[in-house]
């Protein structure tokens, strides 16, 4: 399909704008704010552009390297093309929360650019090596905005970060180089194709014997790090407290798609007859993440770690519904499921991207008003001074928390109708998590926004105009989807069929 | 009177999307749409906040008065009216989520019943929460309460049940809360929102395997819905775990969600604690409607649970139904006795109660649970206003040994009040309650399982009798033993009680075995007027047993109570004669010290074992990790000065040199980072073109 090269206007897009916010010294905010806004306009309309039957549309291919099996391609489905959004509104809430950057502000929003066009570039790219440059380029300015603007412990964090993460690339890295070996291809669609009709394995075992597991084991372990499963997730909180709150709301909001998205674009098509051999396991540690993820976010004292396990735990749903459709069985009753759990699990990623991102944006907002305080203990009866952002902060807390008419519930929902007749044990257990979410959400809303007004807290500014009109489109979203979720899964079900259609387990 | 319940309901012909089904929704929508404008109102429109919620009720009061009607003008025509309304949500896969709404006379009585009820107690509400501060905002959640609520009564599809039954939960939290500055409301709230959410994830899975099995969420759907004979022989013909069948876990796992939200044992600990919101609250949520939505829930699935039972029988779930209810009577009246605050006691006799309406609905039936639903709905809100209208006069005091001699203080409560603690006695032939709970014992003694039931059921009424008559006796007789004197309410608060009054009498008389109308036209038959249903031999010796019961509670009740004037730091009369009775009573059989030592204790170690094992365990193995990886960047920063040239660093010496923040903040390690992502390149394109020559 040739036509307007939209997808690499969209990725180049906020690498020139990084460039000139480089330059702009006070007003690189304002360069990112108008780069963010096109970005998203530009994301939207791929949304309406893509092709109605869920196949991979809007593609570009020109040769690179081929004799390396190395091609620019790019195209999306509906599971990229919301991504896109996704990432195009996490950006856009981001720059939006970071008004107080005084330190090298051109810096900060070029680095923030540059991630959203890493992100831009791995959600669009079809070749691994294309996919791999996006998915290692995302991460040094994401290294830097942890390193340079961070909180006291920003260094031990941003190192953990970085380099955990690379350990999972190098594992990435190497199980594609063993396919490329064998294949000759580097391509997503051909070895999906190669995969769903078995050749992929045979021509693998061929040429390296059996190492198909231990290249799922690596390809999974990459992944792993990135969403994060437990228990690979331990670089998580650290970096997600001490981060700037903007930053993280890119990390959470965005980033950790990018494992979710791995999974579904490159794990399961190219590995899913690996994956459904070490299911069990597999679910026994998206329970663990979906469970203690809970319970560690109800034993934290600290508002963003709270959040960052609460993103642990919503996470942990995506994975559950992932590893439980990866069954062989063909029968209607089991596509239905499937359908359901791979559904949830796609509109669970755009739920939490949306929601994580706006609690981590009232963290900022209470941090800047207090100073940097951001302790479940140091606030107390908000709701007396400061109702609005209470309220508003309370809409996102419950839509956190999964209640229906708010976004979060739908694709919880729709995860544990996949999952509970394909591995009930699991979706039994993980329920649990479901409690001990709310409990934790509830003990925020009860210490800081109930009970007695602490003394310095009585004189809290409300949100005042500005913000509350920057916050309504997320708080509004959240409404929109939790009414009327076909909005967005008229547009991922005919992609969900597609690719259920196409692998193999 | 008694019909084996086995025995089908007339079943109508459905229609789909006629013009009463198709407005349904207006009912819940416009109290919704009237709490999200008042939501947006200042603090200082009080006037037209109260206005909006109540005009919105009325209209759906209303509304609902027109689809009664209109059901009871179907029945007059010979059929019981059945009529749907779905569409689809959301599509996944080949196959559709849909959401719906029915008309049939289950939900048109709930719907008349919720807005009759509500309009009354908002109305009383503008009188009795005139000095707060947050006036707006009570009326807001009042309505989203009402919208949410009338939302479960309408749904025709389980999903749509649960998803207003979770926002019911959520203005429960929200109003129970209300007074979010005491500590205790607050710790209130969020202990309801989390056991009911114990029930409401097995109502999840319930639901979802439901869903699973029968394709379809929606009740009635022209013979495909999930409570039609189609999808009910399925879930029959297929085998779960323990011996029951696929409908039995369902029904099973679904009524765990009404134990939770009807506070049933063993999650009935959040209710008596919910009566830290303001009284109006307690009245229209926690005892009229919002808990009567688990035995609405049970009585919407209940060709679910009911299917499968042998002649005569019952199955697996109805049986825990009965059980669970007949236990819950007993235990919460027991409690009951021995409580302090007015409040309180109307709290754990609520609880009784709506053990009484699951065992009714386990052992008679829809029609049977349904009607002491509807009566108790009555007379319970009218004895919770009447509370609050005592607490108003007594200046906020809540404490019944502080109370006494309100009957001269307060006439037009106290008249009323005691009807409303006859209706819930059950005294004989005079009051709703009456009826409505021979319904149940008269189901309880034609059980076929167990005749345990019937025997707990009796005794629970008269206990019963003796703690409502305990709880008059301090308030209402005696002298008063206040600091101020008592007053009566203002009009707007006690015409609400004159009309609650009105119908906790009347009621009775649409459930009697003389006109059993609420049978008949919940099932669709006709209803005869039979003069000798009362002169029914096994009617009359059920009459005897209990009235008797009733009156030994009374009796007892008012020899212990009547008249005196204990002072409050004086033990109870009773507690004297058994004090260590009274104190395992008084302190609620120490359920939920038990809960503190189990369950929250588990909570809270699990929460610290989280932790811990990330910290240390995990975080500790992968601290060794980073620690090989720190070394081995210092060797490849040694090997990077000899093997790379120099342009790599010459590339980061210039960044650095760019923003002087980076290169300040940069300590070596900034770079090592950098050369190894470098060396991976250069590893990746080494082994790409070593392996394409390959």
């Amino acid at each position: 399909m040739s036509g307007f090269p939209i997808l690499t206007l969209l990725t180049a897009l906020p690498l020139i704008g990084a460039a000139i916010a480089l330059g702009a010294g006070r007003r690189a905010r304002g360069v990112a704010l108008v780069t963010a806004l096109v970005s998203l306009a530009l994301a939207l309309a791929v949304w309406t552009q893509l092709p109605a039957d869920g196949s991979i549309g809007l593609v570009e291919r020109a040769a690179w390297a081929p004799s390396l099996g190395i091609e620019y391609r790019l195209g999306v489905d509906g599971l990229g093309a919301l991504m896109l959004a996704l990432s195009a509104i996490v950006t856009l809430m981001s720059v939006d929360a970071a008004h107080r950057v005084h330190l090298q502000p051109g810096l900060y929003f070029a680095l923030v650019l540059a991630l959203e066009a890493g992100l831009f570039g791995s959600f669009t790219a079809l070749n691994f090596f294309h996919w791999f440059l996006f998915w290692e380029l995302s991460l040094i300015p994401a290294f830097f905005l942890i390193k340079l603007w961070g909180g006291a412990r920003r260094g031990p964090a941003a190192m953990q970060f970085f380099v955990y993460t690379m350990a999972g690339s190098a594992a990435l890295l190497v199980a594609f180089l063993a396919m490329f070996a064998a294949t000759g291809s580097m391509d997503f669609p051909h070895l999906t194709l190669l995969a769903s009709s078995g050749e992929l394995e045979q021509t693998v075992t061929a040429h390296l014997g059996p190492v198909m597991v231990w290249l799922t084991l690596g390809v999974l372990a990459g992944f792993a790090v990135k969403v994060p499963m437990a228990p690979f997730h331990t670089w998580l909180p650290a970096a997600y407290a001490e981060a700037p709150s903007p930053v993280t709301m890119l990390l959470t909001g965005a980033m950790s798609k990018m494992g979710v998205y791995g999974l579904l674009r490159i794990a399961i098509p190219l590995f899913g007859p690996q994956i459904a051999q070490i299911r069990t396991p597999l679910l026994v540690l998206a329970a663990i993440t979906v469970v203690m993820g809970a319970w560690s976010a109800a034993a934290q004292k600290d508002l963003k770690r709270v959040f960052a396990y609460l993103s642990v735990n919503h996470l942990g749903y995506c994975l559950l519904g992932i590893f439980a459709l990866a069954v062989p069985g063909t029968d209607a009753a089991t596509r239905l499921s499937q359908a359901a759990a791979l559904n949830g699990a796609v509109l669970q990623m755009f739920n939490h991207g949306l929601t994580a991102a706006t609690l981590f944006w009232f963290v900022a907002i209470l941090q800047q008003r207090t100073g940097g305080h951001r302790g479940i203990d140091n606030f107390g009866g908000l709701r007396k001074p400061a109702p609005v952002l209470c309220g508003l902060m309370g809409i996102a807390l419950f839509s956190s928390l999964g209640l229906p008419g708010l976004n979060g519930f739908v694709g919880e929902f729709l995860i544990f109708r996949g999952v509970f007749p394909l591995a009930w044990v699991a979706a039994t257990v993980s329920v649990l998590g479901l409690l001990v979410t709310a409990a934790a959400i509830l003990t925020v809303i009860e210490k800081v926004f109930w009970g007695p007004v602490a003394e310095h807290c009585a004189g809290f500014p409300d949100l005042h105009g500005g913000e509350r009109l920057a916050l309504a489109p997320a708080i509004g979203l959240m409404f929109l989807l939790g009414v009327l979720p076909r909005l967005v899964l008229d547009s991922v079900n005919p992609t969900v069929t597609n690719l259920l259609a196409h692998w193999r387990f | 009177m008694q019909e084996d319940f086995t025995q089908p309901i007339v079943i109508a012909t459905q229609c789909y999307g006629t013009f009463a089904a198709r407005i349904l929704w207006l009912i819940p929508a416009v109290p919704m749409m009237a709490a999200g404008a008042i939501a947006l109102l200042k603090q200082s429109h009080r006037k037209s906040s109260a206005l909006l919620a109540i005009g919105s009720l009325s209209f759906s009061l209303f509304l609902a008065l027109f689809e009664f009607a209109y059901v009871v003008s179907g029945w007059a025509h010979g059929g019981r009216t059945l009529e749907t309304f779905n569409f689809t949500w959301i599509q996944t896969g080949a196959s559709n989520v849909e959401l719906g709404w029915v008309l049939d006379p289950l939900s048109a009585i709930m719907l008349v019943m919720v807005t009759f009820v509500g309009l009354l107690i908002f109305i009383y509400s503008t009188g009795y929460m005139e000095r707060d501060g947050n006036y707006t905002r009570f009326f807001c959640f009042l309505s989203l309460f009402a919208g949410a609520m009338l939302g479960v009564v309408i749904a025709n599809s389980l999903l749509l049940l649960f998803m207003c039954w979770e926002l019911v939960g959520l203005t429960s939290y929200l109003l129970i809360g209300f007074w979010y500055q005491k500590p205790s409301a607050a710790a209130a709230a969020k202990k309801a929102f989390l056991t009911t959410r114990v029930g409401d994830v097995f109502f999840l899975l319930g639901m979802v395997w439901l869903f699973a099995q029968s394709g379809t969420l929606l009740f009635y759907s022209n013979g495909s819905g999930s409570m039609e004979a189609g999808a009910l022989a399925g879930l029959l013909a297929q085998p779960a775990a323990f011996g029951l069948t696929a409908a039995g876990a369902i029904g099973t796992l679904i009524f765990a969600g009404a134990v939770g939200k009807s506070g049933q044992f063993p999650l009935h600990i959040w209710l008596p604690d919910a009566m830290e919101g303001p009284t109006p609250v307690s009245a229209l949520i926690h005892a009229a409607t919002m808990v009567a939505a688990g035995v609405y829930l049970i009585a919407r699935v209940y060709p679910l649970m009911r299917d499968g039972a042998l002649n005569g029988g019952s199955t697996a779930s109805l049986s825990a139904v009965t059980w669970v209810g007949a236990f819950t009577a007993v235990f919460a009246a027991l409690i009951a006795v021995a409580q302090n605050d007015i409040k309180r006691i109307l709290a754990y006799s609520t609880v009784s109660q709506l053990g009484y309406m699951m065992a009714g609905l386990g052992m008679g039936g829809v029609a049977v649970g349904m009607f002491h639903l509807i009566t108790h709905a009555f007379f319970k809100a009218l004895l919770f206003l009447g509370a609050g209208s005592a607490i108003h006069g007594c200046h906020e005091e809540q404490d019944i040994r502080k109370m006494g001699g309100l009957r001269s203080d307060m006439p037009v409560t106290f008249l009323t009040y005691a009807i409303g603690m006859l209706a819930l006695c059950g005294f004989p032939l005079l009051f709703s309650g009456f009826w409505s709970k021979d319904g149940i014992l008269e189901a309880a003694r034609h059980w076929s399982v167990a005749k345990a039931p019937f025997y707990m059921l009796v005794f629970g009424a008269a206990l019963t009798a003796f703690y409502m008559t305990r709880q008059v006796a301090y308030v209402f007789f005696g002298h008063w033993r206040g600091q101020k004197p008592a007053h009566e309410s203002p009009a707007v608060m006690t015409a609400p009680l004159a009309i609650l009054a009105f119908f906790a009498m009347a009621l009775g008389l649409i459930g009697t075995p003389v006109w059993p109308w609420f049978r008949a036209f919940l099932e669709g038959r006709a209803a005869g007027f039979d003069p000798r249903g009362l002169a029914e031999p096994g009617f009359l010796a059920l009459m005897c047993i209990s009235a008797t019961a009733v009156f030994i509670g009374l009796a007892l009740g008012w020899r212990l109570y009547g008249d005196r004037s204990p002072r409050a730091n004086e033990p109870d009369i009773a507690e004297k004669a058994m004090p260590f009775v009274w104190r395992w009573l008084r302190d609620r059989l120490y359920v939920d010290e038990l809960y503190e030592a189990t369950v929250i204790a588990f909570y809270r170690q699990w929460g610290r074992a989280a932790d811990w094992l990330d910290r240390w365990f995990w975080g500790g193995a992968v601290d060794g990790v980073a620690r090989i990886f720190r070394e081995w960047a210092k060797l490849s920063k040694f090997l990077d000065a000899n093997v790379v040239d120099g342009c790599f660093d010459k590339g980061c010496d210039e960044l650095s040199a760019g923003g002087g923040l980076l290169s300040r903040a940069q300590n070596g390690r900034a770079q090592s980072y950098l050369r190894i992502l470098a060396l991976a390149v250069a590893a990746l394109a080494a082994i790409l073109i070593w392996s394409c020559r390959a």
